[in-house]
């Protein structure tokens, strides 16, 4: 008992295995804070957008077409009163408020961003463990995903859309995360196929473990940081890709203000009024920034081979 | 012929290296001195944690970044290292000193054929030309005994078997005749018959060269082949040292003595032959892999192997890696699905049972397995792993934890430490605890696949008491699968030695022992290191 309470580990073995103090590394990361702040910020400027001074984001206002940001205003209420208001950042050909197009503009991204992440990575992991674990239905699924994998994501994107006529939410969504599956299914595919091999997956084997519980109680929890890191970078693309597709006039509706649309309306007259583009897409690459760095930052938190290497 | 008169070629003096802090001591090595003569070759033995890699990285000037000396000094033929700049450093090694590591595969850069991995050495300390060189590096090839050296030469390190590799580490290592050679378990990770070849060739190339062998082991057995003089190290600190026979026949340390007590006899006691009903019994099994569609040849792991264990007997399997030995036991377990062949646990053959079937039978065979550090699931508490399986199998949890609490006790690990989570045991109580676990289940049949070989000498002796003492208490059959033949002589009833797939002798343990009739068993008794030492003897005589 002695020698065998003397006896110390390597440092290498006993920090990988160790469960890792998840939240406290990840505190620790400057990215993970400044990213994670970030996307909390544009998270509560979507939802908070009524109470930021902002107007009805759809009102088009035919007496105030493309102004620039800073022009003052006034608006007289049906009982005559009067109230002054700016618009921080201009107006649009149609006259709509563009501060308040960019502010309700965060919801329709992140609301896109998160819900494709959540679903896509959810997909991916049951198709994922079915692939890793039942290996005669491997080659079958992985081929289909390699398939999908072949198609481009905004020709896929563009063929749902049109598909569904009257493109809304739901066709947008569905059309990112197709393309988004293989890569998450891919990933717990590899993972299950490295775990499975672990003594401790075949001690619980051997102890007669049913395959649903073996697969949730020893195999899913492997998966739980890599899908964390791979879900933000998910939102992160997903929030891009609906941007391009609604800058090219394909994604939501133009009434519904979303920084694609917002910027597509800019794009006949960038060179005379730059700030219909500049402004949500100042916001788009900060958003994107942030997640990321959030992303980068707890995969060096989650994974500490990866960031011994650096 | 030992030179004590002439400018030792290593000496080591007061050095300390502090680990950093938070760590379970102050220093990885405290105040350790030893020496290396010319033509000299010094054993440095302790368990792992012990501060002997520590101490050879140290010479060679690769302490890892967190570790620093902080007092001593290291001096190679007079020549300070510690005092030395990493320019300093770079043109000792290979030079003046150079070192063979554990594993070949990793030391080996695999995408260099192995000849030009050698003439890197020349290139970069010498002027030769490089016709010159290939002739320097042929001739090292053939002094290390590779065949067909001007074939081997542009051979990649995955193409030649483990034994050539670390001949070819040699080679490299001694292109340049240098004063000092480390050798950090160059054999552990080596079969025992590539083992012998390899301690003879380091012995040969030292003597012939006159090189001073600084030997890092945890191997008693490799000790008494290869030693002068020996240093033994506990936690840090050298408890011990002399030469090869005051060591290892008049110990002083007391632990020392607990070390050389723990060592395993390679004879064989007599065993009365077991009588109880048979636990488990295979006929034909065999396992081929590559038979798929597409597949150009196949590879006959295991072919026609009759085992027989009955209750209350310690059967093993010796062979080599690669013999088949794993193999047999995952199909025992049916964690792998056998190609023909009858698996009979009691009355019912297992061999081709469907999954649904073969769960009522998952029970009664229950295995231990090789890797103490991932055996046990390292999210999970002791005690959720423990009591999983009785709980598949409908026991209640408050009992199967009850249960969880004996059979801790019964492998000497305290039943609070149930709610612990495994990353807070030592290896030797991780394996007790896969013990446990594998006993929860109540098996007739206990598979212990190198159980203890990834274990020091002195825990592996505790955890072999453990298993006899459950073999004992429950009347179990136990497969005991080893390459150890001082583990198998002092544990099983009768073995069965394995090459390449096949059964190729079989009987009681000490029959095999005496009389081996295989000439291949023959060869693996004869390459067993240190077989004509008796470990341990003093303890009488003293």
């Amino acid at each position: 008992m002695t020698i065998d309470a003397l006896q110390t580990e390597s440092p290498g073995v006993a920090s990988g295995s160790r469960p890792a103090g998840v939240w406290a590394t990840s505190v620790r990361n400057r990215g993970v804070v400044a990213g994670a702040l970030f996307v909390l910020f544009i998270a509560a400027i979507g939802v908070l957008a009524p109470l930021l001074g902002t107007l009805d984001p759809a009102e088009i206002n035919p007496a105030f077409r493309n102004k620039k940001p800073g022009m003052e205003r006034t608006m007289r209420a049906d009982d005559g009163t009067e109230t002054r208001m700016v618009h921080r950042f201009g107006t649009d050909t149609l006259g709509r408020d563009v501060y308040s197009r960019t502010l309700y503009g965060a919801r329709v991204s992140l609301l896109i961003g998160v819900t494709v992440a959540v679903i896509s990575v959810f997909v991916g992991l049951v198709v994922g463990l079915i692939a890793g674990y039942v290996r005669w239905l491997d080659g079958f699924i992985m081929r289909i995903m390699d398939g999908l994998m072949a198609i481009p994501a905004i020709l896929l994107a563009m063929g749902v859309v049109s598909l569904t006529r009257g493109a809304g939410l739901l066709a947008v969504i569905i059309a990112i995360v197709i393309p988004e599956i293989p890569r998450v299914v891919r990933l717990v595919r590899s993972i299950v196929l490295s775990i499975r091999e672990e003594p401790y997956v075949e001690a619980a084997i051997t102890v007669g473990t049913p395959t649903v519980l073996l697969l949730i109680r020893h195999v899913l929890p492997n998966t739980v940081a890599p899908l964390i890191v791979q879900g933000t970078f998910i939102c992160a693309s997903a929030i891009l890709i609906e941007a391009i597709l609604s800058f090219l006039g394909i994604g939501i509706p133009s009434e519904t203000p979303t920084w694609g649309n917002i910027m597509a309306e800019g794009r006949s007259l960038f060179r005379v009024y730059p700030h219909n583009i500049f402004y949500p897409g100042v916001f788009l690459a900060l958003t994107i920034l942030a997640i990321n760095m959030l992303g980068d930052g707890l995969r060096d938190a989650l994974d500490p081979r990866f960031a011994k290497r650096l | 012929m030992r030179m004590s008169d002439r400018l030792p070629v290593l000496s080591i003096d007061g050095l300390s290296v502090r680990l950093p802090t938070g760590s379970d001591r102050l220093h990885a090595v405290d105040n350790i001195a030893l020496s290396v003569g010319p033509g000299e070759i010094v054993c440095v033995v302790g368990e792992s944690g012990s501060g002997k890699s520590v101490t050879a990285q140290a010479v060679m000037g690769l302490l890892p970044r967190e570790l620093k000396a902080d007092a001593g000094n290291i001096l190679l033929e007079g020549e300070n290292i510690l005092g030395c700049s990493p320019m300093q450093l770079r043109r000792l090694r290979g030079k003046r000193m150079s070192m063979i590591f554990q594993e070949p595969m990793t030391a080996l850069n695999p995408v260099m054929t192995v000849g030009s991995q050698i003439a890197e050495v020349l290139e970069i300390h010498t002027t030769l030309s490089e016709r010159e060189r290939r002739k320097r590096v042929l001739d090292m090839m053939s002094a290390v005994h590779l065949p067909e050296p001007s074939r081997l030469i542009n051979a990649y390190p995955h193409q030649i078997s483990g034994g050539q590799r670390q001949r070819i580490m040699i080679a490299s290592a001694l292109a340049l005749d240098p004063a000092l050679l480390i050798a950090d378990e160059p054999t552990t990770a080596l079969d025992v018959t590539t083992q012998a070849q390899i301690l003879r060739l380091i012995r040969e190339m030292q003597e012939r060269r006159g090189t001073g062998v600084l030997f890092i082991t945890h191997d008693f057995g490799v000790v008494a082949e290869i030693a002068h003089r020996v240093v033994v190290m506990q936690a840090g600190r050298v408890v011990e040292s002399g030469t090869r026979d005051e060591i290892l026949q008049r110990p002083k340390a007391a632990y020392t003595r607990m070390l050389l007590a723990a060592v395993p006899s390679l004879d064989a006691p007599d065993r009365a032959p077991k009588s109880g009903p048979v636990a488990l019994a295979t006929e034909r099994l065999s396992k081929t892999y590559g038979l798929g569609l597409g597949m150009s040849h196949a590879v006959r792991a295991a072919e026609n192997v009759d085992l027989m264990v009955r209750r209350g007997e310690t059967v093993g399997i010796v062979g080599e890696s690669g013999s088949g030995k794993s193999t047999v036991a995952r199909c025992i377990v049916r964690l792998i699905q056998p190609t023909s062949g009858a698996i009979r646990i009691g009355d019912v053959d297992v061999a081709q049972l469907p999954e649904s079937r073969l769960r009522t039978y998952r029970r009664h065979v229950q295995i231990v397995f090789q890797d103490p550090f991932r055996s046990l699931n390292p999210r999970r508490t002791v005690g959720a792993s423990i009591i999983e399986g009785p709980v598949n199998f409908g026991l209640g949890r408050k009992q199967a934890t009850d249960r969880a609490r004996e059979l801790m006790q019964l492998v000497g690990l305290p039943p609070e430490a149930l709610s612990r989570y495994p990353h807070q045991f030592s290896g030797g109580q991780r394996q007790r605890i896969a013990i446990a676990r594998a006993l929860a289940m109540e098996p007739q049949l206990l598979i212990a696949d190198e159980a203890v070989s990834a274990l020091d000498v002195s825990v592996q002796a505790q955890v072999l008491k453990v298993l006899d003492d459950v073999r004992r208490r429950f009347d179990l059959a136990v497969l005991f699968i080893t390459h150890d033949l001082r583990v198998a002589s002092q544990i099983c009833d009768r073995i069965a030695v394995m090459l390449r797939g096949v059964i190729v002798e079989q009987g009681p343990t000490a029959d095999v022992f005496r009389n081996p009739r295989h000439e291949y068993t023959r060869a693996l008794f004869d390459a067993a290191p240190g077989r004509m030492t008796q470990f341990g003897a003093f303890a009488v005589s003293t």
